[in-house]
């Protein structure tokens, strides 16, 4: 059985200017020991996604579907019963190191919180597992370190302190949010890394969440490619990056700027913006990017499911790259859920 | 070759700090910049690229004198721009022009696009026609790709791509000779910044433009260079032609640094992973090493590193390097 199943998750949000539908019935499932990387650009839904089954939507955000962790549906859980889970079962690395720490408190003092609180460990049993985890996270001296204050640790240092945090209650699922968005590629390699290692040594799920294909190819087993609130692709890692079906997708890789290519010299753009998701337009919702569009686009997309697990959400056949004939609409079953 | 538009000789820049109490007081000094030296011509474009802390924004607010230079000299069109008064600085500012790297806080949210692409009219050329100004306004928001008929919009109603074209817009309305872009792209999407990097070189052709780009990632320098600077902690280690640099880098440094942009495929991502061997964090800026800045966390340092600080050299093929083992090391990707 799964670790994590999410079946038709739906996220809006009530904005002066009108209903936002960030997230419009997504499906996924994690297995444990298995790395998820959910990719898109800003705007797409990922994001929201995941703070949706955290249960740490914004005020104005509502959110809807199933998502079931162990066999229990976090989406209904009280509150309460959601605290126990989060922080512990599963925890959560957010995008931006420098503010998601306490500056008034020692890492000491904010790490300790969480075992304490979960595990009820007493102080010197709590100050020695923090210890202990930062120096798996390998920073060095943790013994000295451990008293210090944030803003005596650099970029690099402070994210390893978020995934140390992360990890001191052993969670089954880690959820990492652009954990390595805004640090120097230098350290963003540590990080990835340093992820992908930890993983691998204590058989826990990972959900990654990154716009940078490049991320992805390292320490992921599958992909799901979200566009503007809608899952368009998924896929095993070789499927999406060696036989990648959706225009989207293909222009995502394609826009990597590669170093192991000697210079081509224009850049491959995915030309336009994302959507504005209060104003979407109808069918295809990245019609007005895709250079592969056609009339058929203006009609909405059936999703393609492959037997292999593989799906697109695209009128161009998986199979053959061809345009599907007009009257397969809706052959698929999920097609068309979805129209308006 | 025709003379350089810009040249900066040994400029440096010195932050000072405070510790200690009251009475204990203490000065620190901090060098962001240490003595960096190039030359750039018209219509070139030189990449910066450095982990943050290495000095790169300070240096280009230090050539713009945004940031007062301790030491060395900007010299623009012949002229040393850290001796001019306030003033003549200023006008200086419409042949200088700099894109910065945030592109949404660095629009002035109760403004619409066309004010903020206009300001800079209005504040060189009081005397211009507002008919003028607005055809002109107009002019450069289709230049940079955006619809004339969004002059009126506020910078949220725009995606963060369409922020930075804006910018790029308002840098350009003056007709500038050199525009240096300060990480102009990594606040933004991978899909998009190509867009924006591939507009600056259509840009840079059409007008003859001279162009710094600092940027932390070399994968994205590589497809605007002309040249490209490699700086680590407030210091040059190394100045290349863009080809021989991705081909066979010269400083250790500058290998790390390719090294850890991760390549988008995944069966070449396993192999890159082990090629990798730069650990750790920078120094701190206020202790920083003795010998070559880079050595603690060289794996080809010598003994010599540790004693004598590497200068600047120029090689064979007339590139630039601050490596005592520069010939022997062979670095080629």
């Amino acid at each position: 059985m799964a670790l994590l199943e999410v079946r038709d998750l739906r996220v809006q949000f009530e904005t002066p200017e009108g209903v936002v539908q960030a997230v419009n019935g997504i499906d996924f499932q994690v297995e444990s020991g298995e790395t998820l990387a959910i990719v898109g650009e800003s705007g797409a839904g990922k994001s929201q996604l995941v703070m949706a089954i955290m249960g740490l939507l914004a005020e104005n955000g509502s959110a809807s579907g199933e998502a079931d962790f162990k066999g229990r549906d976090l989406m209904k859980m009280p509150p309460k019963e959601l605290n126990k889970i989060r922080g512990c079962e599963i925890a959560m690395i957010f995008q931006d190191p420098m503010t998601s720490l306490n500056p008034f408190l020692t890492i000491e003092k904010q790490m300790t919180e969480v075992v304490m609180h979960h595990q009820g460990l007493r102080k010197q049993e709590a100050r020695a597992h923090a210890v202990e985890m930062l120096r798996a996270v390998r920073i060095p001296d943790p013994e000295e370190r451990v008293k210090q204050y944030p803003h005596e640790y650099s970029g690099g240092m402070r994210q390893r302190v978020m995934i140390a945090m992360g990890l001191l209650c052993e969670p089954d699922l880690l959820i990492a949010d652009e954990p390595s968005t805004a640090l120097d590629v230098t350290v963003q390699a540590q990080i990835t890394q340093l992820v992908g290692e930890l993983r691998d040594k204590s058989n826990m799920s990972v959900i990654l969440i990154t716009h940078d294909m490049a991320v992805v190819a390292e320490v992921c087993d599958r992909i799901i490619v979200m566009y503007a609130g809608e899952m368009v692709e998924t896929g095993t890692v070789d499927d999406i990056f060696y036989r990648p079906r959706h225009p989207y997708t293909q222009g995502l890789l394609a826009s990597v700027p590669r170093l192991d290519r000697l210079s081509d010299d224009e850049l491959h753009a995915i030309p336009g913006n994302p959507p504005n998701l209060l104003d979407l337009p109808s069918g295809c919702r990245f019609r007005d990017r895709c250079s592969m569009a056609r009339e058929v686009c203006f009609g909405v997309p059936p999703l393609q499911v492959q037997e292999n697990g593989c799906m697109s959400r695209c009128f161009i056949d998986m199979n053959n790259g061809e345009f599907l004939p007009a009257e397969s609409k809706g052959v698929e079953e999920n097609a068309g859920e979805d129209s308006k | 070759m025709s003379n350089p538009v810009l040249r900066v000789q040994d400029l440096a820049v010195n932050f000072c700090s405070h510790t200690g109490g009251f009475l204990r007081r203490k000065e620190r000094v901090l060098r962001a910049v240490n003595g960096i030296s190039f030359e750039l011509h018209a219509s070139e474009t030189l990449g910066i690229v450095g982990e943050s802390g290495s000095g790169k924004s300070t240096l280009a607010r230090a050539i713009l004198g945004l940031i007062k230079p301790s030491r060395g000299r900007v010299m623009w069109l012949g002229e040393n721009l850290t001796e001019l008064e306030e003033e003549a600085l200023r006008q200086k500012r419409k042949e200088i022009q700099i894109v910065f790297q945030d592109p949404v806080a660095s629009l002035n949210p109760r403004m619409t696009a066309g004010d903020i692409i206009s300001e800079p009219l209005w504040t060189f050329y009081p005397n211009m026609a507002g008919l003028q100004v607005e055809e002109r306004t107009r002019g450069m928001m289709k230049m940079v790709g955006l619809l004339p008929n969004q002059i009126n919009r506020y910078p949220h109603e725009f995606s963060g791509g369409q922020c930075q074209r804006i910018g790029i817009a308002r840098a350009l309305v003056l007709n500038p000779r050199l525009v240096i872009c300060d990480e102009p792209v990594s606040a933004l999407d991978v899909s998009i910044q190509a867009q924006i990097i591939n507009l600056l070189k259509d840009l840079q052709k059409k007008l003859g433009l001279a162009l710094i780009f600092v940027a932390h990632d070399l994968s994205v320098v590589k497809h605007i260079s002309d040249r490209v600077m490699v700086m680590y902690m407030g210091c040059s280690m190394e100045v290349s032609q863009r080809d021989a640099l991705y081909r066979r880098p010269l400083h250790p440094y500058t290998s790390a640094l390719m090294k850890s942009v991760p390549i988008p495929d995944p069966k070449l991502a396993a192999k890159a992973r082990q090629d990798r061997w730069l650990t750790g964090d920078m120094p701190s800026p206020y202790n920083p090493p003795r010998g070559c800045i880079f050595h603690t966390r060289c794996p080809y340092k010598v003994k010599r590193c540790e004693a004598d600080v590497p200068a600047l050299r120029r090689m064979e093929n007339g590139d630039w390097v601050a490596c005592h083992r520069a010939e022997d090391l062979d670095l080629s990707i």
